[in-house]
């Protein structure tokens, strides 16, 4: 890696789901002239290109979209405002003075922003990281890698999973399966409450998945494959219910790995970078948008705008 | 793979394709021998060489004189010699023996004595200022410590692979879901019942690792020791908490177990661990919650500087140990029979030193093999984060999994070849794929498309249908 080639840019956004395609279109209406979106996926979009389901895009188009109808639009938007998308293009190290580091099929080269952007987005905590006891089988995911394999690639990780917690993206979750013909064999919520609480009722009445409260997981049972897990009440007492895999929802846990690994400041309660009112980082020459910054996480309507605030901001920034 | 009926014929047959039995694989390859490696799984590393702490140890708190002794030393520099030329990883961390108490300090004396009785004589001790330099910012209540500077860190499942790779490469052949069920010598040869068919061999090496026992049992009839699984659970941290530490930091040890350590690995994490479980059960690879809490709070002790930083993997290992803290090597040389037992806690590191001493063992039971000249060397593809990865060559297709920079072009290389992954477990030992710190969130559905019909147990149980 000797000869690294070096481009420069005005303002570099890493990230092209809705935050940061929003912050790009509204810096190119503002006239800054060079945008450049850094995404390492394929195609752009972010999340909603795997949320088979409505309802996306009241705020932004005032109608009601399935995600991935609604990452096609955001996407089309941004390539009419003249946005360069860079696709298949990782960012894989933040510098100082605007210096980022990228991994592309075409090989590795460094761009030099003025701005840089932080849109990564969130996504959930692994049963890693959760400490959950016992075996370590296939079939064990959280919600995003269910609904890519549902709605990208028409495939399913298991049949009767058990659903662990009770968020929004829980919710989402069951919808998915029940698209997919999966039938979870129960969902449970440590609380005495679920996190979000209409939904989730109707969805476990709705969609005939048992929702048991005070539960908590306490061991996965498996070989090869997921083969029962074993759950305990709030009595304590414990029980173990067969079933082919555990779907871990929620617990978000910002996408936030390269800021860590940088010179830049992190929020040491969530793991966020750390940014002012304008979403300003540690590091003046960074800016952070989207769900990258939200602890709890927001839909993607209120990511748009968060793009578009801090674009602003930024546009700011450049001409003063 | 083989059919039912059918007879393969060798002049060395190996029980087990644990690290232990792809290295003598290799050796014997290479001495000249053919050689056919039975393993019960559907790939390679099925058993203790699964999970463990990929050091590879110079042997300064070995048992004095012993065979795991000279064993440690001759793969830790047979190591050294061929990593090279087979593209497997070294990092060079050094270890620090670090005492935090008066009595861990007191025993320094005693490690420094075993230390130099093995002929580890660049062993020393730091002063407070070294210490501090070495490593800024291991808690600063340390009291004194020890340093090891030929103790490394190695890829631990690129190794094994390599050495198959070799012998096989040279000659060899290697049987999967092939559990040696039976057995029978006739005199001169030894007849081995496999569900892929029968091997007729004139050599046995049992290196079945965690049923060792099991198989002289069956095979030979009676078994000289008992293993006695012992558990060792682990955390890995993100790869943010990678430079926190530069050298392995060794608790200083007691009689059962080299203590809870923590060190880098060559993947760029930093991890903690292992902890010493005897238990029944010779597959229960299990993680607890309340052990692995307690492993996050030992190595935030040892590390203040860890607080905050993510949790990226969690995982087991089971040592083979047996009744006796030593290596239980078994010679029948009436019968043409040798069973590595009791490989527990060196393996990774001795097992190219078990080979040579392998090799010789069978010259001495007759074996005359005419050594393989200009053997093919073939190389592994580099999974180690300081060296440059496939990404780094430009026309890999795609990043699949973002996490650890897998490329399509690796995963599909991994699937395929000479020994082409066996199993979901065996793919991510090879690419590291879903290995990082996402857990497969981002990477799943790509890779249950990449690897479909591929493994007996698939990421993907069908299509999603209403
Ligand atoms: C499983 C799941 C389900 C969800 N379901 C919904 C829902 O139904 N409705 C809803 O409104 N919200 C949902 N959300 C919330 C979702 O986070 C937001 O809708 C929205 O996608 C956030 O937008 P963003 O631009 O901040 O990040 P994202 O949409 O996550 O986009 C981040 C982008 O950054 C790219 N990226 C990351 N790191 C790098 C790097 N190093 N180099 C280059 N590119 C990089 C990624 O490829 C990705 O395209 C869900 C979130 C999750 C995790
Ligand atoms: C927690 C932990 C930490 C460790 N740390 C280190 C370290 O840092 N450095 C170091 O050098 N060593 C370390 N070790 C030790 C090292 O991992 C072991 O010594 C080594 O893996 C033993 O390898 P093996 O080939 O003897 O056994 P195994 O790996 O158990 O291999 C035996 C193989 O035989 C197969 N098999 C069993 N029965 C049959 C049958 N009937 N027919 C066919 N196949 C069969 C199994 O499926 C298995 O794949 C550690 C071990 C553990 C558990």
């Amino acid at each position: 890696m000797t000869d690294i080639t070096t481009k420069t840019c005005d303002v570099a956004v890493i990230g092209g789901g809705p935050s940061g395609l929003s912050a790009a279109i509204t810096l190119k209406q503002a006239g800054v002239k060079s945008v450049v979106v850094l995404d390492r996926e394929a195609v752009a979009g972010g999340i909603p290109r795997h949320c088979g389901h409505p309802p996306f895009g009241l705020a932004e188009f005032k109608r009601i979209l399935t995600g991935p109808e609604y990452a096609k639009r955001i996407v089309k938007k941004a390539q009419q405002e003249g946005v360069e998308i860079a696709l298949k293009t990782t960012v894989v190290l933040l510098e100082k003075q605007g210096r980022l580091t990228l991994v592309s099929p075409d090989g590795t080269s460094q761009l030099l922003a003025k701005r840089v952007l932080l849109a990564t987005g969130t996504r959930e905590t692994p049963r890693s990281a959760r400490f959950v006891s016992g075996n370590r089988p296939i079939g064990i995911c959280n919600t995003g890698a269910l609904q890519s394999m549902v709605y990208l690639k028409n495939m399913v990780p298991f049949r009767s999973p058990l659903v662990v917690g009770t968020e929004i993206v829980s919710f989402s979750a069951l919808m998915t399966c029940k698209k997919a013909g999966i039938k979870p064999v129960a969902m449970i919520e440590q609380n005495t409450r679920p996190s979000v609480q209409w939904p989730v009722y109707y969805a476990a009445s709705f969609f005939g998945v048992p929702l048991r409260r005070k539960t908590r997981i306490v061991e996965i049972i498996g070989g090869n494959r997921v083969e029962s897990v074993i759950i305990a009440g709030g009595n304590g007492k414990e029980e173990k219910i067969p079933c082919d895999g555990v779907l871990f929802t929620g617990l978000f846990t910002p996408e936030s790995s390269l800021a860590r690994m940088s010179h830049l400041a992190l929020d040491p309660d969530t793991g966020c970078p750390l940014v002012d009112n304008n979403g300003r980082c540690s590091d003046p020459v960074y800016f952070a948008a989207g769900n990258v910054i939200f602890q709890p996480v927001k839909v993607a309507g209120k990511c748009w705008q968060s793009g578009i605030r801090i674009a602003r901001a930024i546009v700011d920034d450049l001409s003063g | 793979m083989k059919s039912g009926g059918q007879v393969i014929s060798t002049d060395v047959a190996i029980i087990g394709g644990g690290v232990v039995g792809c290295a003598v694989a290799r050796r014997m390859a290479l001495a000249g021998a053919s050689v056919v490696l039975m393993e019960k799984a559907p790939d390679i590393l099925d058993g203790a060489s699964k999970g463990n702490s990929a050091i590879l140890h110079t042997g300064f708190d070995a048992p004095v004189d012993s065979l795991e002794w000279q064993c440690v030393q001759n793969g830790h520099q047979e190591y050294l010699e061929i990593h090279k030329s087979l593209n497997l990883p070294l990092l060079k961390t050094g270890a620090m023996v670090a005492a935090w108490t008066e009595e861990e300090e007191a025993r320094f004396p005693g490690i420094l004595e075993k230390a130099h009785k093995n002929q580890v004589n660049d062993i020393r001790q730091l002063s407070q200022a070294e210490i501090h330099k070495l490593e800024p910012h291991l808690a600063g209540n340390v009291r004194a410590a020890l340093y090891i500077p030929r103790e490394y860190v190695i890829d631990p499942w690129s190794a094994p692979l390599a050495y198959l790779l070799q012998a096989i490469e040279n000659g060899g052949q290697a049987l999967f879901n092939a559990e040696v069920t039976a057995g029978g010598y006739d005199g001169e040869h030894w007849l081995l019942d496999t569900p892929q068919g029968q091997v007729r061999a004139k050599y046995v090496v049992n290196a079945a690792g965690l049923y060792g026992d099991i198989v002289d049992t069956r095979v030979l009839g009676d078994s000289e020791f008992v293993i006695k699984p012992r558990k060792g659970q682990f955390v890995v941290f993100d790869k943010a908490a990678g430079n926190l530490i530069n050298s392995v930091i060794l608790p200083v040890p007691t009689k059962i177990t080299k203590g809870i350590v923590l060190f880098p690995t060559i993947f760029g994490n930093m991890m903690v661990g292992p902890t010493a479980e005897e238990q029944e059960s010779r597959d229960d690879a299990s993680v607890d919650t309340a052990t692995l809490n307690a492993l996050h709070e030992q190595a935030l002790r040892m590390l203040p500087a860890l607080k905050g930083i993510p949790v990226t993997a969690t995982y087991a290992g089971i040592r083979s140990a047996t009744e006796q803290p030593e290596y239980r090597i078994r010679e029948e040389p009436e019968r043409n029979w040798i069973t590595l037992g009791g490989i527990r806690s060196t393996g990774l590191t001795a097992a190219l030193g078990i080979a040579r001493h392998v090799e010789t063992l069978l010259k001495g039971f007759g074996a005359a093999f005419e050594k393989r000249q200009n053997p093919v060397v073939s190389r592994v593809p580099n999974l180690a984060n300081h060296l440059s990865r496939d990404c780094h060559t430009p026309g890999y297709g795609e990043i699949v999994c973002h996490c650890e920079m897998v490329t399509d072009r690796e995963i599909k290389a991994a699937l395929s070849g000479k020994m082409p992954a066996g199993s979901l477990s065996g793919l991510k030992r090879r690419t590291r794929v879903t290995m990082g710190r996402c857990q497969g969130f981002y990477c799943s559905a790509r890779l249950a498309e990449l690897t479909e019909d591929k493994f007996e147990t698939p990421l993907s149980v069908g299509e999603a249908h209403d």
